[in-house]
């Protein structure tokens, strides 16, 4: 109870220190007091006051929403399908959502460029939520039987998916000039550099809902860990919930690949560590998550937009360089547990 | 307390219930006996909503299944299917706490939930991962986690426990625990049904048993009635001789070496 209590202080100390740390440093270092003066409107300088609102503040908030719906829907995923492999990138979701919003750039660009609706910002992360949607949906059809999700299939889906994905960025890759190629890495590496204030305001609704929701269904998802029937047995409505908690998490997952690309792994790995830190409870857990998804999220962007200042690395690099060791480390435990059949 | 009508359920051609009749009052333990393959854990799902039959109907004190809100049910009425994994590091006693769900106070309960694993020999174990439990263990926690479920139920009135093969990974001292636990609940007026297939424990501690065979309740009565060398024998295509078990009023099975 104290320990859970010492580590969101920590959590929230941390966000806010992440803040001050986004804001001040990157091509133009803005002292922390100035970035206060700024915030305030007394800026001693008008370029910091232009760089921070035009940039950094969206960015970071994109930042935040962005990681914090990630690894809240890894968190829920896990628990929905009872497998702490599951992430919204390695069982296609991501894919899915970036598959949606590609078709739409696609059959903008090429088929329909006189048709003002497909290329309209707003229509992305729709898109990218029906992507999301269709593939968690026939994820959870295909490898849950009998309320117990096999984890082979829940990857091979993923596998599916990504390569479906990769065939139409292919093909999108193909129709495009030189100067689109280089937004097109966008959605398979990641990049919050799209952020300015239309996205943020697009993004919230969809990933504020994955954030703040998801905890109202935590208690079920504590009672699926006995399993699906025994959830049932303790007066839960099982299928009710799931059909909420996918969309929850295509909402999510769509809108962050529709602005930011595929990010791997913050879904994956967040969760864990706050598992290891406070216990697996999801009443904590999806909260935690959130806090520290959107953290590491921003913490990551910082650093990928400094180490190549002034050009910018895709922070996709950064999240799959740091969690794909991990995953390979959780799947040697798991494979010890024998939870792989 | 629950009723069964002519409950049927077929998977293709294959039937695995066939057209049960069959009830558990207050107050008393049911046994579900039969070889393997009987339809004792298909009858039982059915009994409980996890399946729904092709023909019949269950009712729930005179309600069919279907029209209870779960919530409600879940307060009156526990199951306990044959184990499962917990795929996360839970401790036992928030497993426990778990069975508080449906009346919305395990945060009030965990006196309550230590003392239902002190009944089930398992108190020692509370702030153990459950993922480092072995079968055993496990099935005494869960176990804890029905009886706090409707043991102390809201409504003192008509509560109903349903258990597939609670023992089967116990020791015989345990086996014994975890049924004297279901007996107690019975004379507290709880409905008590249970899959077993120790015919000894269940004449020990059952005061009604039903005997299945191929989709069938093929015998019915209390343990002096249904476990005779005839009916056992047939049941189970065995050869056996039955006696007074010594150390209580109730019949024992002895199964011949050569058939």
């Amino acid at each position: 109870m104290r320990r859970r209590r010492a580590v969101f202080v920590g959590l929230v100390l941390a966000l806010l220190a992440t803040a001050v740390c986004s804001l001040c440093v990157g091509a133009l270092q803005i002292p922390p007091a100035d970035v206060w003066a700024a915030l305030i409107g007394q800026a001693g300088e008008a370029r910091y006051e232009s760089v921070l609102w035009n940039l950094r503040i969206p960015r970071m908030l994109l930042g935040f929403m962005v990681g914090g719906a990630l690894a809240a829907a890894g968190g829920l995923m896990q628990g929905l399908f009872r497998n702490p492999l599951a992430d919204p990138a390695l069982i296609g979701a991501s894919s899915g959502g970036a598959l949606g919003a590609v078709f739409v750039i696609v059959m903008a660009g090429t088929f329909f460029p006189d048709l003002p609706l497909l290329s309209d910002l707003r229509i992305l992360p729709l898109a990218s939520f029906a992507g999301a949607l269709i593939v968690t949906w026939l994820v959870q059809r295909l490898a849950a039987t009998g309320g117990y999700t096999a984890v082979a299939t829940l990857l091979l889906v993923g596998v599916a998916v990504n390569a479906l994905t990769g065939a139409m960025i292919g093909f999108a890759t193909y129709l495009a000039d030189d100067a689109q190629l280089r937004t097109l890495s966008f959605w398979t590496l990641g990049s919050l550099g799209a952020a300015d204030w239309q996205v943020v305001s697009l993004a919230a609704p969809f990933c504020l809902a994955l954030i703040f929701l998801a905890p109202i269904w935590a208690t079920v998802l504590n009672a699926l860990a006995l399993g699906e029937a025994e959830a049932g047995h303790l007066g839960f409505r099982v299928e009710r919930t799931k059909a909420i908690l996918i969309v929850l998490t295509a909402a999510g997952v769509g809108a962050s690949v529709a602005f930011t690309g595929i990010i791997l792994f913050v879904g994956l790995v967040v969760p864990h560590l706050i598992r290891a830190m406070i216990g697996p409870d999801h009443r904590w857990l999806l909260p935690g998550s959130a806090l520290l998804g959107a953290i590491l999220l921003v913490l990551s962007d910082t650093l990928a937009r400094t180490i190549v200042s002034p050009a910018e690395l895709p922070i996709g690099i950064l999240t799959a360089g740091f969690g794909a060791p991990f995953f390979l480390y959780m799947l040697l435990r798991q494979r010890r547990k024998a939870l792989w059949t | 307390m629950i009723r069964a009508e002519g409950l049927s359920f077929r998977v293709g051609e294959i039937s695995l219930v066939e057209s049960a009749h069959m009830g558990v009052t207050k107050g008393e333990v049911v046994a579900l006996l039969g070889p393997n393959g009987a339809g004792k854990s298909t009858l039982l799902k059915l009994l409980c909503g996890q399946l729904s039959p092709n023909e019949g109907q269950v009712f729930f004190e005179n309600k069919p299944l279907a029209e209870w809100e779960p919530r409600e049910l879940a307060r009156r009425r526990a199951v306990l299917p044959q184990s499962s994994t917990v795929p996360f590091d839970f401790t036992a006693l928030e497993i426990v706490l778990l069975g508080r769900s449906p009346h919305g106070d395990a945060s009030r309960c965990e006196d309550m939930a230590r003392e239902a694993m002190a009944q089930t020999e398992c108190a020692h174990l509370a702030e153990r991962i459950v993922t480092s439990l072995s079968g055993g263990e496990m099935q005494r926690v869960q176990l804890a986690r029905v009886l706090v479920q409707i043991d102390w139920a809201v409504e003192r009135s008509p509560r109903c426990l349903m258990l597939d093969e609670p023992i089967s990974n116990l020791d015989p001292g345990h086996q014994h625990g975890a049924l004297r636990v279901a007996a107690k609940l019975a004379e507290k007026g709880v409905g008590v049904l249970v899959v077993l297939h120790d015919l000894n424990l269940a004449a020990q501690y059952a005061d009604r048993l039903l005997l299945m065979k191929q989709g069938r309740i093929v015998v019915e009565g209390t343990p002096a009635e249904v476990i005779t060398e005839e009916q056992i024998g047939a049941v189970f295509d065995i050869r056996v001789k039955v006696i007074r078990n010594p150390t209580c009023d109730a019949p024992a099975v002895f199964v011949e070496s050569s058939v």
